[in-house]
């Protein structure tokens, strides 16, 4: 029993959850009890899309120093610009739909190791450059249009058995097979590898160029997916619906427990770190404080949780 | 080519310049009539706080770090330009509040009135800076993600300064962005000086062969008996202290402030830095070539108007144009290599 939970303490996402519980709990303190399920409810309704592209960004950032993806908000943006005109709010096209956005997703994410790759260019300033790009479409693209989603869709991606969401199960699911391929794949220990040491992993065998573009694809079509998902709950796509995941999807990597160096990453902080963010927000309404105190607690937290983290980390 | 000394080398520092040059010779050829006074005046007014927020994004890349906070810190100076430091405390709109509901009296005292009150915030910003830096060194962070939750504080401040867009810029700022000399343009000349100001500090200068050489290789900096504790802590108040400059004279301009004013420059000032022929690691860097890369930035947008073009595709043209300059250099680096 002893050993069970010190193992559990060992592991770097489980402050990420008792962070996230201890917020909840001051949350239902204040108002003595009631409504602690719908604010839970709430939050794994929201936590969801952050933790889909959570896990695209963790997978590149686990790739080493260097590697991030901040083409992530015009992807969400123009996947669910083109698969909410592509399904044009009929139910039988849902499936296209989703095609459609994880295609988007994939050619952003060729596109961006094309410029890695090719030009040799910094994968920050390759995926910057390629976001203002993909950006610049979506609008051209999206201007003045505001398409509902199809109704089957809108349906599922606001659905819940038991107060849960249905989509966040299906998250939770999909969080899981990620873990899995992480810690039990020969592609997710490449990835790891790559992220430790590059050239000891290339001189291992580990090739390289392939897993460095697959994730990078991966983490283009999660934002794709995201997108989608996103202008199915909101009821319909609008320009500006990506801009708060660049900064969530990195954030949601260092809170959960992540190395931002590379080569140590888990998938469950992801979860914890998306709740805890959530929770913090509306800890922070409930108790009346307004966008500018929300604001300052997030920054300080991220703040606050890098020089924690940094603490454990061995010096070198 | 090397006839005339056209070295890769040479070509690949001129390779800023001349797509500024490029983009500038388009413009002009679709609309001759840009060539003058008042449209360069036009063209180039915003191409001054960009400038700002690209050196001060120069000087975090220097020492290896980037700052994704510089956009959400000028919307900060410039809540603070239109409020505290052109009317004091008196001029939050918190305050004008409390006084229109009886809890202040209407006419306070002169050390609710006095500007300094700003002076003093942006100083103290300024010191945060500072302090970021030496927390970056002292526990070896990095520095995305401090700057990334710096990104929230500052944007915090700016909506509990400034809840709503507002305010008024001080008057000398107004007067001072809005200056027409003789012959010559202000931006031109305001673009200049902060290339050469810059160029100076950090080249010219034995401590900026220091500053760059800790980026390059902070070991041999370390054991030649400078501290890097202080080097960071320089160039983290030098970007402070030019992105103040950014936020001032984006205020000049635009009259009133707002927190979300600048959150494009974060992006804007890295693209600036590295289209002026900076790199990331290693303390390279141009000061001339990052004004220039912000100069080149500011005008895709007069480009694409002059060539009909919906002003949506103005992001677009400023990613395109960023993977073309490095395209070309990877080129020259090809060229180079072969030699």
């Amino acid at each position: 029993m002893t050993a069970l939970l010190r193992r559990l303490v060992a592991k770097p996402w489980l402050w990420a959850y008792v962070a996230a519980l201890s917020v909840w709990v001051v949350t239902i303190l204040f108002t003595g009890g009631r409504g602690g399920g719908e604010v839970l409810t709430a939050a794994f309704t929201f936590a969801t899309f952050s933790v889909i592209v959570g896990i695209g960004q963790m997978y590149v950032v686990t790739l080493g120093p260097g590697n991030v993806d901040l083409s992530i908000p015009a992807t969400i943006t123009l996947a669910g610009a083109v698969a909410t005109k592509v399904m044009d709010t009929q139910d039988g096209m849902i499936l296209v739909g989703l095609l459609v956005a994880l295609a988007c997703g994939v050619g952003v994410g060729i596109f961006n190791y094309a410029l890695i790759w090719l030009l040799r260019i910094p994968p920050i300033i390759a995926t910057l450059s390629s976001s203002f790009l993909i950006q610049s479409a979506a609008i051209a693209y999206g201007r003045g249009i505001r398409i509902k989603p199809p109704p089957a869709l809108a349906d599922f991606t606001t659905s819940q058995v038991l107060g849960m969401p249905v989509l966040a199960l299906c998250v939770i699911a999909l969080a899981a097979i990620m873990e899995v391929v992480l810690q039990r794949t020969v592609y997710g220990r490449w990835v790891t590898a790559i992220g430790q040491n590059i050239r000891a992993a290339r001189l291992a065998g580990v090739q390289v160029g392939r897993t460095r573009f697959s994730a990078y694809v991966m983490s283009a079509v999660f934002a794709g997916l995201c997108g989608y998902l996103l202008s199915g709950f909101s009821g319909g796509s609008s320009l500006s619906m990506g801009e708060e995941y660049l900064l969530t999807s990195i954030a949601l990597v260092v809170i959960g427990g992540s190395s931002v160096a590379g080569g140590n990453s888990n998938v469950p902080g992801l979860w914890g770190a998306a709740l805890f963010l959530f929770l913090v927000v509306t800890m922070l309404n409930t108790y009346g404080f307004g966008a500018g105190v929300r604001y300052l607690a997030t920054g300080m937290i991220i703040i606050a949780v890098i020089v924690a983290a940094s603490a454990r980390r061995p010096a070198r | 080519m090397n006839a005339i000394g056209l070295t890769p080398r040479l070509l690949r520092s001129l390779l800023p310049a001349l797509s500024l040059v490029a983009l500038l010779g388009a413009i002009f050829w679709l609309q001759p009539r840009a060539m003058s006074y008042v449209g360069f005046n036009l063209m180039l007014n915003l191409a001054i706080p960009i400038a700002f927020a690209t050196i001060a994004q120069m000087c975090v890349i220097t020492v290896n770090d980037l700052d994704l906070s510089i956009g959400t810190y000028v919307g900060f100076v410039a809540c603070v330009g239109a409020t505290l430091l052109s009317g004091g405390v008196a001029a939050l709109p918190f305050v004008k509040d409390l006084q229109a509901s009886g809890a202040l009296p209407a006419v306070l005292p002169w050390i609710f009135q006095t500007p300094l009150a700003g002076v003093l915030a942006l100083l103290l910003g300024i010191g945060v800076y500072a302090l970021l830096g030496a927390l970056i060194h002292w526990r070896n962070l990095p520095s995305i993600v401090v700057t990334l939750g710096m990104s929230f504080v500052w944007l915090g401040l700016s909506v509990l300064i400034l809840p709503v867009p507002g305010g008024q810029a001080p008057q000398w700022i107004k007067s001072l962005m809005t200056l027409k000399p003789p012959f010559i343009p202000f931006p031109i000349i305001a673009a200049a000086i902060i290339a050469i100001a810059a160029h100076f500090l950090v080249m010219r200068t034995s401590y900026g062969a220091v500053l760059r050489g800790a980026g390059g290789n902070p070991k041999a900096i370390e054991r030649a008996g400078w501290s890097l504790l202080r080097v960071k802590m320089t160039m983290f108040a030098l970007a402070g202290f030019f992105g103040m400059l950014a936020g001032l004279s984006l205020v000049g301009l635009t009259t009133s402030g707002d927190a979300n004013i600048a959150l494009r420059y974060t992006l804007l000032s890295i693209a600036g830095v590295i289209l002026g022929g900076g790199e990331f690691v290693g303390g390279r860097i141009s000061p001339v070539g990052a004004v220039i890369g912000a100069a080149t930035l500011t005008l895709a947008g007069s480009f694409l108007s002059f060539l009909r073009i919906s002003p949506d595709w103005q992001i677009g043209a400023q990613g395109a144009i960023l993977i073309l300059v490095l395209a070309l250099r990877t080129l020259i680096d090809r060229a180079e290599k072969r030699r």
